[in-house]
């Protein structure tokens, strides 16, 4: 293939905390796709029946598990939060250098907040697993 | 300034990956029909008094959720390729192994979608009683 000019040059970058918004946001993203494996495992033992659920949910309960839902349920929250203010700049709005610094910790402490809420029902749900 | 473009390519807009803003696009509308979706599944999910197999397929056989689900698991597994395309564009250098990786990827996430709605639509019509 012919050298092309090639992106992110991220070593080139000074290190600021609006670049950790970025790079956060791709981490959860990724985080979440991992868990689509997640979703439709549980979506197939559904529809297998109750005796191949009963089997599934004793596997999907195992301790190791109720990591993962913890960190998909704090990538959720991020991500969410997060490509909500993409969507807002892609509008143009809010891509100036103080108020991208503004929303970088705008989205922390709304994400922040979002995770305590979910988090706090998941746990009074029993932090249940399927 | 003399642009370096033609007419030709400027007009029909698909740039020199011939795929114009048709990903930047689709990442947009996926993320925007995201945004209810993922919220109502969540909440759907912790609102359920329990995950026992009667009471999710009670639920999932409910006509709206059906349908909201088939479009949660596509319109998810669309974004998810979507955003691990982009990743692996960028930090996978070698062209052999991208093209391998993005194909990997690709068939992965169809699989995933396809799977995912045939289970819902399983559980829906009563095939998983």
């Amino acid at each position: 293939m012919r050298a092309r000019p090639l992106s992110p040059h991220l070593s080139v970058y000074r290190f600021k905390y609006t670049l950790t918004t970025s790079i956060l946001n791709r981490l959860t993203g990724m985080v979440l796709s991992a868990g689509l494996l997640v979703l439709v495992y549980w979506l197939m033992a559904l529809s297998g029946g109750a005796r191949g659920y009963e089997q599934a949910r004793a596997l999907l309960g195992l301790a190791p598990f109720k990591l993962v839902y913890a960190a998909l349920l704090i990538a959720f929250c991020y991500h969410l939060v997060a490509g909500i203010r993409h969507l807002v700049w892609d509008t143009g709005r809010g891509l100036e250098k103080r108020q991208s610094q503004r929303s970088a910790w705008l989205i922390t402490v709304v994400s922040l907040v979002l995770m305590a809420l979910l988090g706090y029902w998941w746990l009074a749900a029993g932090g249940r697993a399927p | 300034m003399k642009s370096l473009r033609s007419p030709l390519g400027r007009v029909v807009g698909l740039g020199s990956a011939g795929d114009g803003v048709h990903h930047w696009w689709m990442q947009r509308l996926t993320s925007i029909a995201l945004v209810p979706l993922t919220i109502w599944f969540v909440v759907s999910i912790l609102s359920l008094k329990t995950l026992d197999h009667v009471t999710v397929i009670a639920w999932m056989a409910q006509s709206w959720t059906a349908v909201l689900l088939i479009l949660l698991v596509l319109v998810a597994t669309w974004h998810s390729q979507l955003g691990v395309r982009v990743v692996v564009e960028d930090y996978v250098h070698s062209a052999g192994t991208k093209t391998l990786t993005l194909v990997i990827v690709t068939f992965a996430h169809t699989l995933l979608a396809a799977a995912g709605v045939f289970a819902i639509l399983k559980v829906a019509f009563g095939g998983a009683a």
